[in-house]
């Protein structure tokens, strides 16, 4: 009963993320837009590794493809990828310092970016060029604030929900 | 699932059963990424999905069209009168046009009655919006909201008041994907208004750059050659209005000129666009070509090309009207010379005028302009060019 209650931080995030992925931005700041998706994946998959896992991975690459006209399964692949290394090494990530977790949160976003060019590659489709790297850079830059912000929330659904338990 | 895990020890997450999930996952995600590029399987799937996640596209894009409906109510009395005011002298000139129209077109249907062709002018039409919500950032794509539930269908045809804007390329049951004439993706058949010169005009990725790479130094273009619509390939109805022509480069060395030329359709600041069919599509059912998705026209228009005789029985097939008109837009290609025949074999990459290009799975031979059983019936009816064209 009090599980769901504790996950609205995680359901805010993500549908924030979806919308800002999908809001309508000018050409001009397409390249500084950062993977929103990605990263907030990341930072539950980090924070809330024994509730936010692999299968949330996959769902939320599927609404992306979907949402993004992108073949099925090209972001649910790598963002599977992601959340699995994040998970895997989520003890050793959450204890760095902040600039030691962007670089690494850099390292997984990199890697996202790389299997969806390669997929997009191997497809033959038209891949994003630059633009893909240069949000990649723009998510690094971005983590703190996001890291921030999403600590913040998290903190108020696990500062109350201990008198719920 | 991942319930299931919380009562273990968070260090101990990452046992035999998470790594299991990830290979399944990962093995889930290969089948469904080559299922999907196969095209056919999971196009029922997709759709339901994009249905399902379509509330989630009407909320992001309801700011801006809030935003836009507050605009509109607090525009003031005068303005709203001035914009009155425009728009009846507007449509007074076009009905005074209309009225002309009407009459050429009678006459046009007259002459073709005399030719003993039939082409229809006059396209059915259905109105779309945009949502205002990006699709693939790294594409020139956009969502409107009619789907195949409207009756919308894969490789229709947009436009809008300007000219030609592009196609959908992806049918999501309430809303489509389109795919802008501006793709790198993209091919679009043209042909000038001065001299009825053929070729296709592909996109570049900038939304106000189309690209003309096949025409050989000896063609007769100019700056500001208007372009439209050729209706070869048989996606996009002939007559509507592509673009201009911005600039034609001589390049010493190279067989082909470097043209550029400016989309008719102002193709980022769109709102509101034209879906059209074409009356053929209403009569010809045996042109499901028209609307299978694109790898299989690559694939039929491949054989098309590599045996006439085999797919003209295709085309004869159909009924009479279409088969007429067939010959007759596509006879007269060889007439226009080097030019025709040059663009004809020297494009394949703007073969499909779709995605199906980009797989690079036609062969150069298969791309006899744009994925369609008109070029076969051209080939067959090769004798027969000069008198129908006078």
């Amino acid at each position: 009963m009090a599980r769901p209650m504790r996950m609205w931080p995680a359901v805010l995030s993500f549908s924030l993320a979806i919308a800002l992925e999908i809001v309508p931005i000018p050409d001009a700041l397409e390249v500084i837009k950062p993977p929103f998706a990605a990263m907030v994946m990341i930072y539950w998959a980090l924070m809330w590794p024994e509730r936010i896992g692999l299968f949330t991975g996959f769902l939320l690459g599927i609404c992306l493809d979907i949402l993004h006209g992108q073949l099925l399964g090209q972001n649910a692949l790598a963002l599977v990828v992601v959340t699995y290394l994040t998970l895997r090494f989520h003890l050793q990530i959450r204890i760095f310092p902040l600039w030691q977790i962007t670089g690494a949160v850099f390292a997984l976003l990199a890697i996202d970016a790389l299997l969806q060019v390669l997929i997009e590659g191997i497809a033959g489709l038209v891949s994003g060029g630059y633009l893909r790297w240069t949000q990649v850079i723009a998510g690094m830059i971005f983590w703190p604030f996001l890291m921030g912000s999403m600590d913040w929330l998290r903190q108020r659904a696990e500062y109350r929900t201990p008198n719920i338990n | 699932m991942a319930l299931t895990s919380v009562e273990r020890e968070p260090g101990q997450l990452r046992s035999a059963s998470t790594g299991v999930r990830f290979i399944l996952l990962l093995v889930l995600a290969i089948a469904l990424m080559v299922l999907d590029h196969q095209n056919q399987h999971l196009v029922e799937v997709r759709k339901d999905l994009a249905a399902l996640l379509h509330p989630v596209q009407l909320l992001v894009s309801a700011p801006a069209d809030i935003s836009r409906s507050i605009g509109e109510s607090l525009t003031s009395r005068s303005n709203l009168l001035d914009e009155n005011r425009r728009l009846k002298r507007e449509a007074l000139i076009l009905n005074a046009r209309m009225l002309r129209m009407t009459a050429l077109e009678s006459e046009n249907a007259r002459l073709r009655a005399l030719l003993d062709s039939t082409k229809k002018v006059g396209d059915n039409i259905l109105i779309a919006e945009i949502l205002s919500v990006d699709l693939n950032p790294f594409r020139n794509m956009i969502l409107i909201n009619r789907g195949g539930n409207d009756g919308a269908y894969i490789g229709q045809a947009i436009i809008d008041a300007d000219g030609v804007i592009g196609q959908i390329t992806r049918d999501r049951r309430v809303s489509s994907e389109a795919m802008l004439i501006t793709d790198v993706d993209h091919a679009i058949p043209v042909e000038l208004v001065r001299n009825r010169l053929r070729t296709i005009a592909v996109g570049t990725g900038e939304l106000n750059r189309l690209s003309l790479p096949y025409l050989p130094v000896s063609a007769d273009i100019v700056e500001g050659d208007l372009l439209i619509t050729s209706g070869l390939g048989g996606k996009f109805p002939p007559g509507y209005p592509v673009g201009t022509v911005r600039s034609v480069r001589r390049v010493t060395g190279l067989p082909f000129l470097e043209i550029d030329a400016e989309p008719a359709a102002a193709l980022n600041r769109i709102r509101e666009v034209l879906l059209i069919t074409p009356p053929e599509r209403d009569e010809t059912n045996d042109l499901s070509l028209a609307t299978g998705p694109a790898d299989e026209q690559g694939v039929i228009a491949e054989t098309a090309a590599e045996d006439p005789g085999a797919a003209a029985p295709v085309v004869a097939a159909g009924t009479p009207p279409a088969g007429a008109d067939t010959t007759n837009t596509v006879a007269d290609m060889p007439v226009t010379g080097s030019n025709a025949a040059t663009t004809a074999t020297s494009a394949p990459p703007a073969a499909a005028g779709s995605r199906g290009a980009a797989n690079g799975e036609l062969p150069a031979g298969g791309t006899l302009e744009t994925t369609d059983t008109r070029p076969a019936a051209g080939a067959t009816g090769e004798s027969m060019p000069a008198e129908n064209t006078e």
